[in-house]
């Protein structure tokens, strides 16, 4: 039987060997990913269901989302998944505090991409594109119904992945003070592994939702 | 001699011990006893309800009233009782102590989820107070997005926040079976209550998400008038029903496959023998957890799908009868060359065996296209339901809180009131929901407060049985906390069981569970029906 | 008080289907509940504690009782999937003879449009053996039209039409009642299906005032909410030509096709941009909120029934117009 130490860092008490631990903690946070995966794939669901009733109108109406604005989204939260990949790596390694440097532009590109859906939020509600409230809708001459079903899933959509990418940005600068203050002990780099984790895929979700907001119409 | 550690219940006798402890078993206490709150509040709600049906007329409370009445009632039945019922009381007490593990993988996670169901009952019990919801469990669209005047989106937030303590016990128990196991524990070593915990955890993690997300759209419906459900703005009610119902079928399954577990553990320890049939049991709790996935139009036959779908579905319906229908053959033969002691968890084991048995078959009927047109949304389905849901899982709990107690408590429950209970309850039951069967056939609707007077006698039949159905509940609430205080105090097995819970943990276990990690040599339900017993 | 029903009277050719299949679940049910009930009683007697029985090698496992037992269930399932949707199939079959009514669920009321005019709230008179097909929509949420003598039930939605078919046989007043919960009052949206002799029923119509047919309705409608501003060979405006539409094959600007059914010609007023004709500029205007559901059903009739339009339909084969008629 193995010897469990009296004390390790980082090894909690109902653990017996950190490998364990650090199974434990993967296995966990993929199973809550594929929760994620669930909450956003109902949604997903839906808009193809939509999509296949209304094509010709979600194809008219997809023309008025913000191109350059997505696509420049697109690349900021792929160049944070490489950032954050990279810190990854150097706290595999134990570098914690290489690990750290790169957390950096991996909350910045976070932040940014918020920032820049704000604005687009914003163009749209101000282009009478927001299906809400009874507000004033400008389907640009695509059926009142359907038009405002794409819209509707797209402010949902991207309004949940928002949320979601918010606590992603919180958790990163979080994992950053921890970082900082060395409070991530040496033999354990799972909580940089698992952030990473929800990072990706927050970072995916867009990939999907990208296209078919941005790129429907040809 | 080494001094004796003290029991978990002993280990700490403050408030802040207790609100603020990470070990499994006093977090499955204090969900006990948050869940045994929330079905009194059920229970009185439909003694109302049984109340008002004595007659026909609509006279002892208004309408808006009734359709709060019942909607409360599935609401916190569904959410706020049988589904955690008994994962986060037995299963959070048991999962650790039955793998030999000193608590779940994720302790802390464990503790928020309680606080993630007390916050999400808060709400919903907030929404009762400023003056309830009249939607049904189900929110139909349009009615609870456009037309209900009442508190459906606190109510759904409440139900959405109690979603995450689902997910994230699920969460727990998957990764703790999968990583925390004893040496020597392989999965075909596992007591078949792991099995039943882990297909439901399954089931748990993947469709609840989809509750979130239907109860996010239809609050963002009702609040922000978005137009998805509603025909005038181009969106279909239908998406409503597929969204909602792709969770709350398999949610069906969550809240009977802990029962099946219990029952699979109750039967073998009374019986002296091993279960009939390990494998297939086990597989078929999987078989259950993945079919359940693919039934959910099954509650939409008379809804408007298309005839593939239909047909789809009923096929599809019937084939999740049969694994079901192994553990139920199963569970038969497992008395066979057993030595029986009918002792109260066996009588509420066998009591499931046949209550859940007309329910499953009752099922068969639902199923059937030519039939469901005819009983769909009549008392027929409640009656189905409840037989599974009320006959079947609270049995399962009942004998399986009556079989661990010794083991929670450290005390002995009186036996002779613990059968007098279930016998009582077994009784009433039948009273209260087999008229049902025959009030549906003959075409009396579900969520009707008025009904025309030839439907009279069967529901006085039903509702006399509820008032005896009440004392089968009341009973054991008395005398379990009586035990507490005076019942006999409990040896480590005063059961003989097999099982590292009985084997190696005491009664009320310590903290850490076991004193070094116990090591396993050999299958599960070790029993010998040759030998007799002496229970404690 | 002791002479209540303990089983729905058979009013309808479908409900004697439906208790077949309801009757030999029952038998099932009882073999299977003798069967398990019997053999568990019989073990926990014969194995009781006290009794002295041989229990030697006992049996944990035994791969072909289990396969007997999967087997047997697959049987009976397979059976009665089959069984339960051939009998469904057998009583929602359209027919051709069948006599179309109207039927608006409202919160909490049912009303009724005969194609001759005459108007009913929660009641529906219907001759004997004659087969029935009901048009139905909500205007407002889901409701679901339920006769138990009949076995026949079909959930109202509000932005589409449900149809439901049936044939009584015997005459008598049968309750109907809505089986969606639908608010306040869902109790007491109830209603009577009188079933009268084929005589009886037309001296009933005869004698119902009407103040004119749905077709009549519908021209009028027609005309006062501008449909005819375009739809009329004389028009300026180039729109789609209505003769014989009803049952016709259309082709749309995306390129599909489909049969104008009733729900096409709905759309078509409440959402025109939902389906564009091929050849033709989006520029119908939407209905939506000046048309209620009732107009639209007369609008329907007259589109489908108005000589002057259907000279040319008498052309279209049959076949199509069943498909139409879903």
């Amino acid at each position: 039987m193995t010897e469990r130490p009296a004390y390790s860092p980082g090894l909690a008490h109902h653990f017996e060997t950190h490998a364990q631990q650090h199974r434990a903690a993967t296995l966990g946070i993929w199973l809550f990913l594929g929760s994620e995966i669930m909450l956003f794939g109902g949604m997903f669901m839906g808009y193809t269901i939509y999509r296949i009733l209304y094509a010709t109108a979600f194809e008219q109406i997809a023309a008025h989302t913000h191109f350059w604005f997505g696509t420049i989204n697109t690349a900021l939260l792929l160049t944070s998944s490489l950032t954050m990949a990279m810190a990854v790596h150097h706290a595999r390694a134990q570098n914690y505090q290489k690990s750290g440097r790169w957390l950096v532009p991996t909350a910045v590109l976070g932040v940014a991409f918020l920032a820049l859906k704000v604005v687009e939020w914003y163009l749209e509600y101000r282009e009478n594109l927001v299906p809400i409230l009874g507000w004033n809708f400008d389907a640009h001459g695509v059926a009142q119904g359907p038009a405002r079903l794409f819209m509707g899933f797209y402010f949902v959509m991207t309004g949940l992945h928002a949320i979601h990418l918010s606590i992603g940005v919180c958790l990163v600068v979080g994992l950053m003070v921890l970082l900082r203050r060395d409070k991530i002990a040496r033999e354990n780099p799972s909580k940089v592994e698992i952030i990473g984790l929800y990072w990706h895929l927050v970072d995916i979700i867009w990939i999907f939702a990208y296209p078919i907001f941005y790129l429907v119409s040809a | 001699m080494a001094p004796t550690l003290k029991n978990y219940l002993q280990d700490g006798s403050t408030l802040r011990s207790w609100f603020l402890s990470t070990d499994h078993k006093r977090i499955a206490i204090l969900y006990l006893l948050s869940i045994t709150f929330f079905f009194m509040i059920g229970g009185t709600v439909v003694g109302l309800i049984r109340l008002e049906l004595l007659s026909p007329a609509g006279d002892v409370v208004s309408s808006d009233t009734y359709n709060r009445l019942f909607t409360i009632h599935g609401v916190i039945m569904v959410w706020f009782f049988l589904i955690p019922s008994i994962p986060v009381t037995l299963g959070n007490f048991l999962l650790p102590l039955m793998l030999g593990a000193k608590d779940l993988a994720f302790p802390r996670l464990n503790l928020l989820s309680w606080y993630l169901f007390i916050g999400g009952g808060i709400f919903t019990l907030v929404a009762v107070v400023v003056g309830g919801v009249d939607t049904g469990w189900t929110f139909y669209t349009p009615y609870s997005s456009t037309f209900a005047n009442s508190a459906v989106i606190t109510v759904a937030a409440g139900v959405f926040i109690t979603g995450f303590s689902t997910i994230a016990t699920s969460i727990n128990f998957i990764v703790t079976t999968h990583t925390m196991r004893a040496r020597g524990l392989t999965w075909f070593r596992l007591p078949i209550f792991v099995w039943s915990l882990y297909a439901t955890s399954i089931i748990m993690v993947l469709a609840t998400p989809v509750l979130a997300i239907t109860l996010v759209l239809l609050a963002v419906e009702r609040g922000l008038q978005i137009g998805i459900f509603d025909p005038s703005l181009g969106g279909d009610p239908l998406l409503f029903q597929h969204l909602f119902w792709f969770y709350s079928h398999p949610a069906v399954y969550i809240m009977i496959l802990p029962g099946m577990g219990v029952v699979t553990e109750v039967i073998p320890c009374f019986a002296r023998r091993p279960i009939f049939g390990y494998k297939p049991i086990a597989y078929s709790s999987i078989a259950i957890a993945i079919l359940g996935f693919l039934v959910w139009g099954h509650h939409m036959f008379v809804a408007g799908e298309s005839i593939y779908a239909m047909l789809m579905f009923s096929f599809l319906s019937y084939a999740v009868a049969i694994p079901s229908g192994i553990k139920i053959f199963n569970w038969t033969v497992t008395l066979y060359k057993g030595r029986i002691y009918m002792k109260t968890p066996m009588i509420y084991a066998l009591g499931f065996l046949g209550l859940f048995t007309i329910g499953g078959l009752t099922g068969l009927f639902v199923a059937a296209l030519a039939v469901d047109i005819h009983v769909h949304d009549t008392y027929f389905v409640v009656a189905h339901f409840h037989y599974i849901m009320v006959g079947g899982m609270v049995s399962a709990l009942m004998g399986g809180l009556h079989f661990w107690w010794p083991k929670m408590t450290g005390r002995l429950y009186p036996e002779f009131l613990g059968q007098v209970s279930a016998w009582t309850m077994f009784l009433g039951f039948n009273l209260t929901f087999f008229p049902q069967f025959l009030l549906g056939y003959l075409g009396m609707p579900r969520r009707y407060h008025t009904y025309p007077a030839e439907f009279q006698v069967l529901n006085v039949m039903s509702s006399l049985g509820a008032s005896i159905l009440a004392v089968g509940y009341i009973l054991p609430f008395f005398y379990l906390v009586w035990s507490l205080r005076w019942g006999k105090k409990a040896a480590r097995n005063p059961w003989r069981a097999t099982g590292l819970e009985w084997e190696y943990a005491d009664s009320p276990p310590i903290k850490t569970n076991f004193e070094s990690p116990p090591i396993v040599h050999g299958p599960a339900y070790d029993y010998d029906p040759q030998k007799e017993v002496n229970f404690d | 008080m002791w002479d209540f029903p303990l089983f729905p009277e058979q009013a309808s050719t479908a409900a004697r289907h439906v208790d077949q299949v309801y009757f030999a679940l029952i038998a099932l049910s009882i073999f299977f509940i003798f069967s398990i009930g019997g053999a568990a009683l019989y073990f926990m007697t014969h194995y009781h504690f006290r009794r002295d029985a041989d229990r030697r090698n006992v049996p944990k496992s035994n791969w072909k009782l289990e396969v007997i037992f999967i087997g047997s269930a697959v049987v009976v399932s397979t059976f009665f999937f089959f069984w339960g949707a051939y009998k469904y199939l057998k009583i929602s079959q359209a027919t051709d003879d069948a006599l179309e009514l109207f039927v608006l669920g409202k919160q909490w009321m049912w009303k009724v449009q005969y194609p001759e005019g005459q108007r009913e709230i929660n009641r529906l008179h219907i001759p004997v053996n004659q087969p029935i097909m009901l048009r139905l929509t909500s205007q407002d949420v889901i409701h679901s039209f339920y006769v138990p003598a009949f076995r026949v039930k079909q959930d109202v939605v509000p932005g589409r039409y449900t149809t439901l078919w049936f044939e009584a046989t015997k005459t008598g007043t049968f309750k109907l009642e809505c089986a969606e919960y639908c608010g306040t009052d869902h109790s007491r949206m109830l209603g009577e299906v009188v079933v009268m002799s084929a005589p009886d029923f037309a001296r009933w119509l005869a004698n119902r005032p009407v103040q004119s047919t749905m077709v009549a309705q519908g021209e009028r409608i027609f005309a006062r909410a501008g449909c005819s501003g375009c739809h009329t060979a004389a028009s300026a405006v180039h729109a789609p030509d209505l003769q014989g539409l009803f049952g016709r094959r259309v082709a749309l600007s995306t390129g599909e096709t489909l049969v104008a059914d009733a729900s096409y010609i709905r759309d078509s007023i409440l959402l025109p941009k939902k389906h564009v004709v091929a050849g033709y500029a989006p520029i119908m205007p939407s209905f939506e909120g000046q048309l209620s559901e009732q107009e639209i059903f007369a609008l329907l009739e007259f589109i489908k029934f108005e000589p002057a339009l259907n000279d040319a339909a008498n052309a279209s084969p049959n076949t199509e117009k069943n498909d139409a008629n879903k």
